[in-house]
């Protein structure tokens, strides 16, 4: 059983890093400001969720995985709100902003 | 699965240190924000999988700050980047 859960982590876990490496690469290649905000904030927080549920069954108490769920939810709702934002404040003084 | 964790940390940090080459090429300030944007996420990532490496579950507080700094940075650099802009009478409310 235990085995099978740490699969369950590696798997997730390098999926997850492997989303950042997506991220990482979308920002450097990507051809104007709106198309890598797209990169920066969709395909990295798909890897930190990917992150945490890897994560989530080496937690050592229901309170540390509900913290690591919370971390999640957090950056969550704030990369959410800042493309929003910084999509916004492109719009309205172009691309040399 | 200790080191397979800190690989794991160490590769994510890889990863972001290379997109911050987007803080030298730029070409605009929102490009920056968004290299350093970057780092918060993948700091936030890289501290969570420490903290399960080593046990040490204060770094998991850390990233919880981390998150939060990197939100009021981004929110700081909109307002200072592009002020809100009265749409009746198109001045600049700073």
């Amino acid at each position: 059983m235990s085995i099978a859960i740490d699969i369950f982590s590696v798997v997730a876990i390098c999926a997850g890093a492997a989303f950042f490496m997506a991220g990482s690469v979308g920002l450097l290649r990507f051809p104007d400001s709106l198309t890598r905000l797209h990169a920066l904030t969709k395909a990295d927080n798909l890897g930190l969720g990917l992150v945490v549920l890897g994560l989530l069954p080496q937690a050592d108490s229901l309170l540390g995985g509900l913290k690591l769920v919370a971390v999640w939810l957090l950056v969550q709702l704030a990369s959410a709100t800042v493309a929003q934002l910084i999509a916004h404040a492109l719009r309205r003084r172009g691309p040399g902003t | 699965m200790t080191e397979f964790l800190l690989g794991a940390a160490g590769f994510v940090l890889l990863t972001v240190a290379i997109g911050l080459v987007r803080i030298l090429g730029g070409p605009g300030n929102v490009d920056r924000t968004m290299a350093a944007q970057l780092l918060g996420t993948g700091g936030i990532a890289a501290l969570l999988l420490v903290a399960a490496a080593t046990g040490v579950r204060g770094a998991e507080d850390v990233a919880l700050g981390l998150a939060l700094l990197a939100a009021f940075a981004s929110v700081a650099f909109v307002n200072s980047a592009a002020p809100e802009v009265d749409r009746d009478t198109g001045r600049v409310n700073e």
